[in-house]
């Protein structure tokens, strides 16, 4: 008989302890109502912090995914020919050198370097689509674009592209395709020709090209056929996946780069919101504690009724600011971050990311913006809840 | 609509519904990222940087050691001068690797 009496106060006991909190909200929110400015304010400029730390975080995460997915296709091993230190044409004959290192699948010039357009200012790509190319063949006087290029020269497929070589003369092309949005990330200032074109824009020799690049058989190899290469070839620099993997977590990584560059101010908004916060409370909200203390509040009361005010605030600030950054960076494209990250280029891609949002991400930025936030309303008030009333209301 | 729910309904429960409604916001906006449905796309987009051989992200088009970082002369960014003043803004982004200079970026490259 004894166990179902205990579990109905258990049961009694702990609807109270839930009814005294909810309570303790009401009393709370009639508290904050009040001030309403101060608060409203406050609670923007939280949400403000949270929505860019969140924006920043999600678009750095998302895109150093995208990067590693994407440039794990990219070419197993490239070789660039330096000359006094400085990168150079490298000759075709080369290949066949390469070509007989054992693990060594295939390996093919690539011609690909930059144009700019005095016209707009803008700095193109233009590269020839290897030998084996499907999708983005192109014959002679045809050419594929990038979104950016057809964006800055207001042009389409089915017309006209125009480029002024170093020799004065203008090379027209035909607009085969222009790439969508979709790939815009990687292509945006794209412009593939055919490699006679290609040849006669830069007035290039026949055998020379940018670099070259090897397909390995092994990918356990890469490092033996880079040693043996290098060896045959003692000037030339090597640029393996792994390497080129490695520069891309390099400059999205929060260490360095551009997470540090974003986030440093917004990190120090932060700091100087929560000290603010922590370095004590206004004469009304010290009197305030003092009144209830007299008319018979404990100390842990006040301690739950100020915590419910912190906690309130940092949790709707948290959860809408989280909710406007993925709507930010991942329905309109991060278009706030787009200035800082255009700088003076003239083309920048319009790109959409890959949404994506973990519990580890969401945890993170919990741990860094609740917690300190909630610590720093509940210290002082413990402060002022803990001292004799009469003098807390003096 | 706020003055009739707040009529109608206690402090706390309305403050408990807005962050409740907010919180499975968020619970969607996880499964929105989780099924998006756009790894499809992402596999056409990798299915080209394999055909062309593409080594970079375009995001930075300004300067040539910000459009492929990682073809880059690791002297680039100092071409005018040894430690001079970067021109472009995005130099500010795309910082060189910690390994610079002290030759481990490419020292499996490097003969031995």
């Amino acid at each position: 008989m004894t166990e179902p009496n205990n579990s109905y106060q258990a049961g009694l006991l702990s609807r109270l302890g839930a009814a005294k909190q909810l309570y303790l909200i009401d009393f709370t929110l009639g508290a904050m109502k009040r001030r309403t400015g101060r608060n409203v304010m406050l609670f923007s400029v939280y949400l403000a912090i949270i929505f860019i730390l969140g924006s920043v975080m999600l678009f750095s995460h998302a895109i150093r995914r995208e990067a590693a997915i994407l440039l794990e296709n990219s070419p197993e091993l490239l070789v660039q020919k330096l000359r006094m230190g400085r990168h150079e044409l490298i000759e075709g004959t080369r290949l066949e050198v390469l070509r007989k290192i054992r693990g060594v699948r295939q390996a093919q010039g690539r011609l690909w370097g930059y144009f700019y357009d005095q016209a707009n200012g803008a700095n193109y790509t233009l590269m020839v689509p290897r030998e084996q190319s499907k999708t983005t063949a192109v014959k002679p006087g045809e050419t594929i674009i990038g979104e950016g290029v057809a964006r800055t020269k207001g042009i389409k497929q089915g017309g006209y592209l125009f480029l002024l070589s170093e020799t004065g003369k203008l090379m027209k092309l035909k607009v085969k395709q222009v790439f969508s949005n979709q790939s815009a990330l990687t292509n945006t200032d794209l412009i593939l020709l055919s490699e006679p074109d290609y040849r006669r824009f830069f007035v290039l020799p026949p055998d020379l090209y940018t670099d070259l690049s090897l397909t390995i058989r092994n990918k356990r190899e890469i490092d033996k056929i880079v040693e043996k290469a290098a060896k045959l070839m003692p000037q030339a620099r090597f640029i393996t996946r792994r390497d080129i993997l490695r520069t891309y977590e390099s400059i999205f990584s929060w260490r360095e780069g551009l997470l540090l560059a974003l986030l440093g101010g917004s990190l120090i908004a932060f700091t100087i919101l929560s000290f603010d916060k922590a370095s004590g409370m206004s004469a009304e909200e010290r009197r305030e504690i003092g009144v209830l203390k007299a008319v018979g509040w404990e100390t842990s009361d006040v301690i739950a009724m100020k915590f419910w005010e912190g906690a309130l605030v940092s949790i709707g600030a948290f959860v809408f600011g989280v909710a406007l950054a993925y709507a930010h960076v991942f329905f309109f494209s991060a278009g706030l971050l787009e200035p800082v990250l255009k700088g003076w280029a003239v083309i920048y891609p319009s790109f959409t990311l890959t949404p994506s949002l973990g519990g580890i991400q969401l945890a993170t930025l919990a741990f860094f913006t609740i917690i300190p936030y909630t610590a720093a309303t509940i210290i002082p008030i413990w402060r002022a809840a803990t001292t004799d009333p009469d003098e807390v209301m003096r | 609509m706020m003055k009739f729910l707040s009529n109608t309904m206690r402090r706390s429960h309305l403050a408990l519904a807005v962050i409740a409604t907010g919180a499975a916001g968020l619970a969607l906006m996880t499964m929105h990222a989780q099924f998006s449905g756009r790894s499809s796309q992402l596999a056409g987009h990798a299915a080209l940087v394999a055909e062309l051989g593409l080594t970079d992200l375009a995001l930075f088009t300004e300067a040539r050691y910000t459009r492929h970082p990682s073809q880059a002369d690791l002297f680039t960014p100092f071409q005018d001068h040894p430690l001079s003043f970067d021109h472009f803004p995005s130099g500010s982004l795309v910082l060189p690797q910690r390994q610079f200079g002290n030759k481990d970026l490419f020292a499996e490259s490097l003969p031995q």
